[in-house]
């Protein structure tokens, strides 16, 4: 089981730290954990407290006012917020071992594709949830078919691309983690919805994730995630 | 112009997407090729060069194609140094200005948009959420600008400014169809200030079509979501305008 680190407020901890980094996040967030793959792969090191959404802590309130969600990268007492804005600037802050491409054009490729799969993501997380929580047959054939028709404009258009052939995950990548919830999800439910004979390109990019070195260190724990699923989705399901 | 070099823009004259292309083109002293798309009928070439939405801005640059137009501002910053920069050089100044463009695209722009294509209960709701976002962006401004007056013209325009521009450059006209005042100077002397200062900058208003064009073009969306047969059109999710795009900008 994951060990949580809170935040204790000391003077001295403050004093004697030269760079100070903490993730405000939610174990189960994939864009929390997407800024953790990020860290990690740049070598910083960081303090990560976690939230409680339903009770946000005052820290956090101060830190994003203006949406007050996680994740929240503060560095040096100086809050970013938004999970794509913050993977920038962790690429422009540790400029070694770089996210981006370094060429306009390629950076332009992966803020565009990175982009396009966050959006597809809020299209197709919906879907999966109808599919995983519908009482009726009919109902989660509908969630299913829709979260298929997201998910296979994703694999055509991630199908040929290159960035996705590199050993190190990239920008494109860490973003497209989000997947990961979509196959967690499926899994712990029973239902198929991400199956490789449909998504090949996507289901690779899955396993990509699961046999990287720093990936798996920021997967959240398989029981807890398995027992978190069961009782949101299970609840869910019980209510409809 | 080598071939190389060459700079093709796609796009449309009543777009506010493809206006803040051209203002970020003319801040840096690009030369470009406009190439108007008439939406209804999209070239073969738009649909070469963005496959994915099939919509404009396109920036075309050595051959390749670049869509979206906050990945365009960002790529156009990036490629050509010599101009005035349309970010800061600090990683955390960036962050906030990035942070603050999302803000406007995704909360401000889609709301206003709610407004203009409702009416009734519906549209007094998407007014009292734009007054809400509106008012996080003045708060915002107050740390933004640290408590110095944002001066702005055309050297020192960034991509917060324009993307802002794009939207609120027409206030006067959603003023005129909407009848409701979102750059009111008491509520947000911050925001209706700097607004006032972006309009008067050189470049943004050779590009700005004159009032009676951008009523028209809010009249034409508002119709067209409300009473899409009496627009003639069909209601089509990603065109921006239809029968407009017939008619010249000027």
């Amino acid at each position: 089981m994951r060990e949580y680190s809170y935040f204790i407020p000391l003077p001295l901890q403050a004093a004697t730290m030269a760079e100070e980094v903490k993730l405000f996040g939610k174990w189960i967030s994939p864009f929390s954990r997407r800024i953790e793959v990020a860290l990690k792969l740049k070598g910083v090191e960081y303090e990560y407290i976690e939230e409680d959404l339903v009770n946000k802590s005052p820290a956090l309130l101060n830190y994003n006012p203006v949406h007050k969600k996680i994740p929240v990268l503060v560095h040096n007492g100086k809050p970013i917020a938004e999970s794509l804005v913050i993977m920038e600037y962790i690429d422009e802050t540790w400029k070694h071992n770089p996210i981006l491409p370094i060429d306009p054009f390629e950076k332009a490729m992966a803020r565009f594709w990175a982009k396009f799969i966050d959006d597809k993501f809020w299209a197709i997380w919906p879907a999966v949830k109808k599919a995983l929580t519908s009482g009726g047959e009919k109902e989660r054939e509908e969630g299913i078919e829709e979260a298929q028709l997201h998910l296979n404009t994703l694999e055509t258009q991630l199908k040929e691309k290159k960035f996705f052939g590199g050993e190190r995950l990239g920008f494109v990548e860490i973003s497209a983690s989000l997947i990961i919830w979509i196959v967690v999800s499926q899994e712990v439910m029973g239902v198929e919805i991400l199956t490789q004979e449909k998504f090949p390109a996507l289901h690779k990019l899955t396993q990509k994730f699961v046999e990287d070195d720093v990936f798996k260190q920021c997967v959240p724990p398989w029981e807890p995630l398995v027992a978190y699923f069961k009782a949101q989705l299970g609840a869910l399901a019980a209510s409809k | 112009m080598a071939e190389e070099n060459k700079v093709k823009l796609h796009g449309m004259w009543a777009s506010p997407y493809v206006k803040r292309v051209e203002i970020a083109l003319k801040i840096k002293g690009i030369p470009y090729e406009f190439v108007e798309e008439d939406l209804v009928n999209k070239s073969q070439l738009l649909l070469q060069y963005n496959p994915v939405h099939k919509k404009v801005p396109v920036l075309i640059h050595n051959g390749k194609s670049i869509c979206e137009s906050l990945v365009i501002l960002e790529y156009i910053d990036e490629t050509w140094k010599n101009g005035p920069p349309l970010l800061p050089q600090d990683p955390y100044k960036r962050a906030k200005v990035r942070f603050w463009t999302s803000f406007v695209e995704k909360e401000l722009l889609e709301n206003v948009l709610l407004v203009v294509r409702s009416e009734g209960e519906a549209q007094e709701k998407a007014i009292k959420v734009v007054f809400e976002k509106l008012k996080l962006l003045e708060e915002g401004l107050k740390d933004l600008f640290q408590g110095e007056t944002h001066h702005i013209d055309g050297e020192n325009m960034g991509i917060l400014d324009i993307v802002l521009c794009s939207l609120f450059g027409a206030h006067k006209a959603q003023e005129e169809v909407l009848g409701v005042k979102f750059i009111d100077p008491e509520k947000f002397p911050l925001l209706s200030s700097w607004v006032t200062a972006f309009t008067e900058v050189a470049v943004v208003k050779a590009l700005q079509p004159p009032h009676e064009k951008l009523v028209m073009v809010y009249q034409f969306l508002r119709q067209k979501a409300l009473r899409p047969s009496a627009a003639g059109v069909e209601v089509k999710e990603g065109v921006y305008v239809t029968s407009l795009s017939r008619s010249s900008p000027f």
